[in-house]
């Protein structure tokens, strides 16, 4: 659905009142933005396009928006008109219908967009006239299927992205499925492909008759006769390499049930099979005829290449898909064939020496004639036969013909789609880097308005101004909103690259950077921060809110765009984090020696209280200090460790 | 409060003239159309007025043109203020504790229902309403497990990239802090007295019930 957040924001942030009664601090005030959303819907006019009807022409359904009393939640009572915030073309149609009594499908509109609007106005598909219901039914359906490939080209990118806690079973479930992920998967893929290849053509070249010199010329053999121990060689390797590749894929298959029953698996068994049949079967001419059956089944070894060529699988899919039409086209045949070789047999009945000697033998004379081959070995001589065999070829054709354009249509559809899925992922690719982008780009509006989180709490009016200039009321809401989270939890949010290191110095247990840290200063180093951070978050801000103006504008997008999305670790951006260390050299406040500079995510004053807890050592970049802090700090409202992030000069 | 509940034409539609393919029952899901009480209804039962609620109905219908909220989109619209953590189960809470009537759909009755608490309400109602939200069976009483569902919730929304780092038992911390605040005979149980008691007692909650009354 449309994402309108700014729709949402007041319910948010009234749900909000759930944390009140877990906060451990106070949370912060809210913005004093008057929230004029009372203008809304008069500033924002669509078009102002002016449709006039009669009342009684929308009351005639009142099960509608338009015809119920749910249209006075519209009125607006200034002007003294309904107003809705819609597309006017679309509507439109919309009141064609109260007129007429059918509702015709717009031709160049977009299905969906014409579906959210029949929502909105109460009125149910089932009213599309009959004039326009097949195209409608068929724009959707199409509409659907586009959805849910999309849906599916999602997860096949989304796949491939490699979770840090990923099993070896994982790792090598997703190299069999995505070969172009690692070197060591393609080289698999490759090999394997090969052995596929040389053992087709091992069981290809055992049957050539190969010349032996030494032998006497009229005999020739085969040549897997001739070098049955190569041959038995070669087989086993490639047997071999068959087999380890189906265990690993057994093993590393996520659901061993569904692989099993799968059409590729059944494809290697049967291809490793025989083999294996053939070494535990003593050689005696009783069950050697039907090992020799079993060689047969090497041969299915060529079907092992659709998991290389993705041409072979649309082809697999196409039959399938097909399957209707191809078996229609069976039963046709087969209707067919039985009725012409009866035909036949009783026609070619009187004649002697006739290859007709009965139905079935006629089948192969109506199978060879229908599909036009004409093989000769059976020919009519009556002159009854004769006609009846014209016939017979004649229509051969057309009930050949008839089931093939539609295979032929379906495997075009598939193919296309294919292409299309193709192109697709290029472009999700892109387009997932762009999300990330402004996710991230909403992460760090949030972490910066943090950094004028005092300013707003303290800061002289043309100081606010400059830095609040760059952020709407919605963002300022928002940002409260997650301010109060945070607050509640007494955690704060950070970026990826800050956890990261975070999450460095506490394996490395973080007690080393406590040297350097900016602790229990005696002079009370809230307020002295306080006072010196907000022109250094001023300067530092100024900097970058023009750099993230953009960002900041666009946030609301930014959320709409985040809608539905799978949560993807934010991609840090570097620049707000360089310009930390540069601003931490610019300090001016002289009354005190930093051995360190410090960078900064300045608190709101409101926590001053807590810098008095004489057992608080500054908290560290470390988490382990932390971690202390907190253990110490059971019974009293949590620290918020501050003044944060270390780094050396 | 009297809801009337629309069954759409479809569904007649379907049963007498069924087409038998699936994909034509797909498209034509029986959708429920609910229409709000009256204006005027609404604003005697809810603590807004007529301009306000008409700017709310427009949002909401807007969003939901179906006039109702089921949790999948409820669930959906809170994470986007929360891109950074897992809100889904918060938000089911929250959406038990909209969900009056527990019909497994939030109409506009239930969102002006508990929005005129929240945003207009004492501040007895608005504890109330938390206490409603925090007892998840609602028994009357939130007992340990049930704060935790909600603690670890709320520490989910936070996500994984926090400073400092989420330790595991940090919910369990805050859980135990709120109980010692609140459970004042120490029977393990918070009942809603001894919650609306304490939080009265508390300066930081008191002021910050003001907190958000600007919000419409």
């Amino acid at each position: 659905m449309a994402a309108g957040v700014a729709t949402w924001l007041p319910f948010a942030r009234a749900a909000a009142v759930g944390w009140l009664p877990l906060a451990q601090q106070p949370l912060p005030p809210a913005p004093g933005v008057k929230a004029s959303r009372g203008d809304e819907v008069l500033v924002v006019n669509v078009s102002g396009r002016r449709f006039e009807t009669w009342k009684n022409t929308l009351d005639r359904y009142p099960d509608t928006l338009l015809g119920s009393s749910e249209k006075e939640f519209f009125y607006n009572a200034d002007s003294g008109e309904y107003f809705f915030d819609r597309d006017p073309d679309m509507f439109r149609h919309v009141l064609n219908f109260y007129r007429t009594g059918r509702l015709h499908c717009p031709r160049q509109e977009c299905i969906q967009a014409f579906d959210e609007e029949l929502a909105f106005y109460g009125l149910v598909p089932e009213l599309v006239g009959d004039c326009c219901l097949e195209e409608y039914r068929d724009r959707k359906k199409e509409n659907a299927e586009r959805l849910a490939e999309d849906e599916e080209a999602e997860q096949a990118v989304d796949g491939p992205a490699l979770r840090a806690g990923s099993s070896l079973r994982q790792r090598l479930w997703r190299a069999f499925e995505n070969p172009h992920t690692s070197t060591a998967a393609l080289v698999f893929y490759y090999v394997t492909g090969f052995f596929i290849a040389v053992s087709v053509i091992a069981n290809v070249v055992e049957t050539i008759p190969c010349r032996s010199p030494t032998r006497r010329p009229s005999r020739e053999q085969p040549c897997g006769e001739r070098f049955p121990l190569a041959f038995f060689c070669m087989d086993t390797a490639c047997v071999l390499i068959f087999t380890g590749e189906y265990l690993l894929r057994l093993f590393a298959a996520p659901s061993r049930c569904r692989f099993l029953r799968s059409v590729m698996s059944l494809i290697d068994v049967v291809a490793i099979l025989p083999y294996y049949i053939g070494l535990f079967v003593p050689k005696n001419e009783d069950v050697s005829g039907a090992f020799v059956t079993l060689r047969v089944f090497r041969v299915f070894r060529i079907f092992k290449f659709s998991r290389h060529s993705q041409g072979l699988r649309i082809l697999g899919y196409t039959l399938k898909s097909c399957a209707s039409e191809l078996g229609f086209l069976l039963f046709s045949l087969t209707m067919a064939i039985i009725i012409f070789a009866t035909v036949m047999f009783y026609a070619e009945k009187g004649t002697n020496k006739t290859n007709f000697t009965s139905i079935p033998a006629a089948f192969w004379y109506t199978i060879v004639t229908m599909t036009t081959l004409g093989y000769g070995d059976m020919v009519p001589s009556t002159i009854a036969g004769k006609i009846f065999g014209s016939i017979c070829s004649l229509s051969g054709v057309l009930v050949i013909a008839l089931p093939v354009p539609v295979i032929v249509s379906n495997f075009s559809r598939i193919y296309h789609q294919n292409q299309r899925a193709d192109k697709r992922r290029a472009q999700q690719k892109v387009r997932s880097a762009r999300i990330r982008l402004a996710k991230s780009g909403t992460t760090n509006a949030f972490l910066q308005y943090k950094q004028n989180g005092d300013l707003e709490d303290n800061g002289s009016g043309e100081e606010q101004a400059v830095c609040v200039r760059n952020r709407s009321a919605f963002e300022q809401q928002h940002h409260h909103l997650l301010h109060c989270l945070e607050k509640t939890t007494c955690h704060e949010f950070t970026d990826e690259l800050t956890f990261n290191e975070a999450l460095g110095a506490v394996s490395l247990g973080g007690r080393t950077s406590r040297s350097t840290s900016l602790s229990s200063q005696p002079v009370g180093p809230g307020s002295l921060l306080s006072s010196c951070c907000p022109r250094r978050a001023k300067r530092r801000a100024i900097r970058l809110a023009n750099s993230t103006a953009s960002v900041s504008r666009g946030s609301m997008q930014e959320l709409d765009t985040l809608a539905g999305l799978r949560r993807s670790p934010a991609s840090q951006s570097r620049s707000s984090l360089n310009a930390k260390p540069h601003d931490s050299l610019d300090l001016n406040c002289d009354s005190r020696d930093f051995v360190a500079a410090i960078i900064s995510i300045p608190t709101p004053p409101a926590n001053t209280p807590d810098e008095s807890q004489p057992s608080s050592p500054g908290g560290s970049g470390g988490g382990g200090a932390s971690s202390n802090l907190r253990n110490s700090s059971l019974g009293t409202p949590c620290l918020l460790p501050e003044t944060v992030k270390i780094s050396s000069l | 409060m009297n809801v009337r509940r629309v069954e759409s034409i479809s569904a007649q539609l379907e049963e007498a003239c069924s087409t038998g393919d699936s994909v034509e029952d797909e498209l034509e899901m029986a959708t429920v159309r609910h229409r709000p009480e009256a204006l005027e209804l609404l604003e005697a039962q809810s603590k807004f007025t007529k301009k306000e609620l008409q700017i709310l109905y427009r949002g909401f219908k807007n969003e939901c043109p179906s006039g109702v909220v089921n949790e999948e989109t409820f669930k959906e619209i809170y994470s986007q203020f929360f891109p950074q953590g897992d809100s889904t189960t918060y938000a089911h809470f929250l959406f038990n504790a909209f969900d009056t009537d527990h019909n497994g759909a939030v109409s506009f009755e239930d969102f002006i229902k508990g929005l005129s608490i929240l945003l207009r309400g004492t501040v007895q109602e608005k504890l109330n309403w938390a206490f409603n939200l925090y007892d998840i069976n609602k028994d009357g009483y939130i007992t340990k497990e049930e704060m935790l569902d909600i603690m670890k919730a709320i520490y989910d929304m936070m996500g994984k990239c926090t400073y400092p780092v989420l330790k595991e038992d940090a919910p369990r911390q805050h859980v135990e802090t709120f109980f010692q605040k609140m459970d004042k005979n120490k029977d393990g149980v918070v009942t809603i007295d001894e919650f609306i008691e304490s939080c009265q007692k508390d300066e930081n909650i008191m002021r910050s019930m003001q907190l958000f009354e600007n919000v419409i």
